[in-house]
C-alpha cells in the first residue's frame, strides 16, 4: 500500500508542476510574438481572448486537426521519436528546479549536473529530426546544431564550475542559499553575459538561429515535419528556453531569493519571484529576438571556442585562485 | 526493497538488450542509438547503485559529447555492408582470440572480486557515508591518487594536440576574415568623395 501512495502522491506533484509549465510555454510563445511585434511597430497576435492571449490555444487547435505527414524516404520510427525526444526532455529536467526552500519534485544531490546532462541531451531530438528526415535541408540543420550546442555547452560547462567553486555543492537548493548575501550576477557578472548569450545558442534562439535559418535552410531540422509533431517541436523549444531561463536565473539572480530582504519584497510568496526572474530573461530572450541580426556560421564557431571558450577557462582559475588566495573556499 | 530490485533488473535487461543489438542490427545508425540506449540505461544502473556523480557523468560525456561525435561520423560515412561482411572468415580467428582474453580477464576479476577478499587492494578505502558521494570520489582522487588523475589527464591532453595536428593544414588561398583589421579600418582608408565635373568625368587610379 505504501508503494502505491506514493506513487500516487509524486505522480500527483508531477502533474502539479508539468501543467504550470506548459501553460507558461503557451503563454510565452504569446509574449514572444507579442513583444516581436510591438518592436517592429505591429500589433502582434491580438486577436484571440483578451490581448489575444489564447492565441496559442487556438494554434495548438490548429495543429490538432492538421494531417500528420511522413515523408515516404524517411526512417518512420526515429521521425516519430524525434519530437517526443525533444519535448520530454525538455519538461524531464523541471524536476529539480527549486521553486522555493522546501517547493521542488526531487532535489537530489548533483542537481546542477542532472540539469547540465539534460540540457545536453537535447542535441539528440534535433539530430535525430534531420536524419530521420532523408532531406537535405533537415541534415544540414542538424549538423549545424549539433556543432553548435556541444560547441557552447563547453563554455557553460566551466561557467558551471565558477559558480560552484563558489557554492561548494552540486545541490541547487545550496546554490540559491548561497546567493543569500549577494546573487552571483554581482560578482561573477562577466560569467552571467557568456551564460546568456551561450544559453542564447544553446536554444537556438536568434541570434544563433543558424540550424532553422530560412534564408538558407527553408526551416532546418524542421522542414519535414507537420501537424502535432511540429507542433511537439515548438513547444519543447520554448519549454527549452524557459528551462535555461531558470537555470540563469538560479545560478546567477538568486533563485527565490527577493533582492532585498525588506518588508515590501519579501512579503511576495518565494516562487513569485522565481517566476518574476525567469520571465524577465525571456524578455531578453524576446527583445534579443527582435533586434539581433542572425549571426554567421563561422562567427559563430568563433564565437564559441576562440572567446567564450578562453574567457571562461581564465575566470574559472581566476576564481579558484582568488577564493584560495583570501581563504573563502567553502567546506 | 522489491521496487528497487525490479527497477533495477528493468534497467539491466535494457543495458544488456541495447548491447546485443548494438552489434547486431543492420542498420549503422540504428545501433549507435543503441549504443546511446546503453550509455543512459548504464547511467541509470550508476544512480540506482547509489552513484549519482558517476551517473551524471556517464551521462554528460559519453552521451552529450562522445555520442554525438560518434553518431556524426556514422552519419557522413557511407559503410557498405556487403563489403564489410566480406572478409568475416579472415578476421574471425584473431577476434575470437580477442573475446577469449577478455573474457578470461572478467573471469578472474569476477573470482577474485567473490572469492578471494584480500585480492583487491579497494578494501583499503574507507567509505564515509555521511558525505556525499561527489566529495568522497574528490577526496580519493585528489590525495591518494592525483598521480594517476594528472597522468591521465596529461595522456587526453596529448590525443588532443595529436588530433588537432593531423587534421591541420595551412591553406594560404582560404580568405580569412580578420576582426580586429576589420573593425579598426577608418573611413578614410577606403571611401574618398570626389567632386566630378560635369562632361570631363573622372580618371581613378588604382
Amino acid at each position: 500500500m505504501d508503494i502505491i501512495n506514493i506513487i500516487f502522491y509524486d505522480t500527483l506533484k508531477i502533474f502539479a508542476l508539468i501543467t504550470p509549465v506548459l501553460i507558461t510555454v503557451a503563454l510565452i510563445v504569446w509574449l514572444d510574438r507579442r513583444v516581436w511585434g510591438l518592436v517592429q511597430l505591429r500589433r502582434g497576435p491580438n486577436v484571440v481572448g483578451p490581448f489575444g492571449l489564447f492565441q496559442s490555444l487556438a494554434d495548438a487547435l490548429k495543429f490538432i486537426f492538421k494531417e500528420v505527414i511522413i515523408p515516404a524516404g524517411a526512417n518512420k520510427i526515429i521521425f516519430i521519436l524525434a519530437p517526443i525526444v525533444t519535448m520530454s526532455l525538455a519538461l524531464l529536467a523541471w524536476a529539480v528546479i527549486p521553486f522555493s526552500e522546501t517547493l521542488f519534485v526531487s532535489n537530489i544531490n548533483v542537481g546542477i549536473l542532472y540539469l547540465f546532462a539534460v540540457s545536453s541531451l537535447g542535441v539528440y531530438g534535433i539530430i535525430m529530426a534531420g536524419w530521420a528526415s532523408n532531406s537535405k535541408y533537415p541534415f544540414l540543420g542538424a549538423l549545424r546544431s549539433a556543432a553548435q550546442m556541444v560547441s557552447y555547452e563547453v563554455s557553460i560547462g566551466f561557467i558551471i564550475v565558477t559558480v560552484l567553486l563558489c557554492v561548494g555543492s552540486l545541490n541547487l537548493v545550496d546554490i540559491v542559499l548561497a546567493q543569500k548575501n549577494v546573487w552571483f550576477a554581482i560578482p561573477l557578472f562577466p560569467m552571467f553575459v557568456i551564460f546568456f548569450i551561450s544559453s542564447l545558442a544553446e536554444t537556438n534562439r536568434p541570434p544563433f538561429d543558424l540550424p532553422e535559418a530560412e534564408a538558407e535552410l527553408v526551416a532546418g531540422y524542421q522542414t519535414e515535419y507537420s501537424g502535432m509533431m511540429y507542433a511537439l517541436f515548438w513547444l519543447g523549444e520554448y519549454a527549452n528556453i524557459l528551462l535555461m531561463c531558470a537555470m540563469g536565473s538560479i545560478l546567477f539572480l538568486g533563485g527565490w531569493l527577493s533582492p532585498i530582504n525588506i518588508a515590501p519584497f519579501n512579503l511576495i510568496p518565494e516562487p513569485i519571484w522565481l517566476i518574476i526572474k525567469i520571465l524577465f530573461l525571456f524578455l531578453i530572450f524576446a527583445l534579443i529576438k527582435a533586434i539581433v541580426p542572425r549571426y554567421r556560421y563561422d562567427q559563430l564557431m568563433r564565437l564559441g571556442w576562440k572567446v567564450f571558450l578562453p574567457v571562461s577557462l581564465v575566470w574559472v582559475i581566476l576564481t579558484s585562485g582568488f577564493l584560495l588566495y583570501f581563504d573563502l573556499l567553502p567546506t | 526493497m522489491l521496487a528497487h530490485s525490479i527497477v533495477f533488473y528493468f534497467f539491466s535487461l535494457i543495458t544488456i538488450f541495447s548491447s546485443i543489438m548494438v552489434i547486431s542490427s543492420k542498420n549503422t545508425i540504428h545501433a549507435v542509438f543503441f549504443l546511446i540506449l546503453d550509455f543512459v540505461s548504464i547511467s541509470c544502473l550508476f544512480i540506482m547503485l547509489g552513484a549519482e556523480f558517476l551517473g551524471m557523468i556517464t551521462l554528460i560525456v559519453y552521451v552529450g559529447a562522445v555520442a554525438v561525435l560518434f553518431l556524426f561520423v556514422v552519419m557522413m560515412i557511407n559503410i557498405n555492408f556487403s563489403e564489410l561482411k566480406s572478409g568475416f572468415l579472415n578476421y574471425l580467428p584473431f577476434g575470437s582470440l580477442i573475446g577469449l582474453v577478455i573474457l578470461l580477464e572478467l573471469f578472474i576479476m569476477v573470482g577474485a572480486w567473490k572469492y578471494k577478499d584480500n585480492f583487491l587492494t579497494t578494501g583499503e578505502i574507507v567509505i564515509n557515508k555521511e558525505i556525499t558521494n561527489t566529495q568522497s570520489i574528490g577526496n580519493v582522487i585528489y590525495t591518494d591518487y592525483i598521480h594517476y588523475f594528472q597522468i591521465s589527464g596529461i595522456i587526453l591532453l596529448v590525443a588532443m594536440i595529436g588530433a588537432i595536428l593531423l587534421t591541420f593544414q595551412k591553406r594560404d588561398f582560404l580568405k580569412r576574415q580578420n576582426i580586429i583589421q576589420q573593425v579598426s579600418r577608418e573611413r578614410s582608408d577606403s571611401v574618398s568623395v570626389v567632386k566630378v565635373e560635369t562632361y570631363k568625368g573622372i580618371k581613378i587610379d588604382d
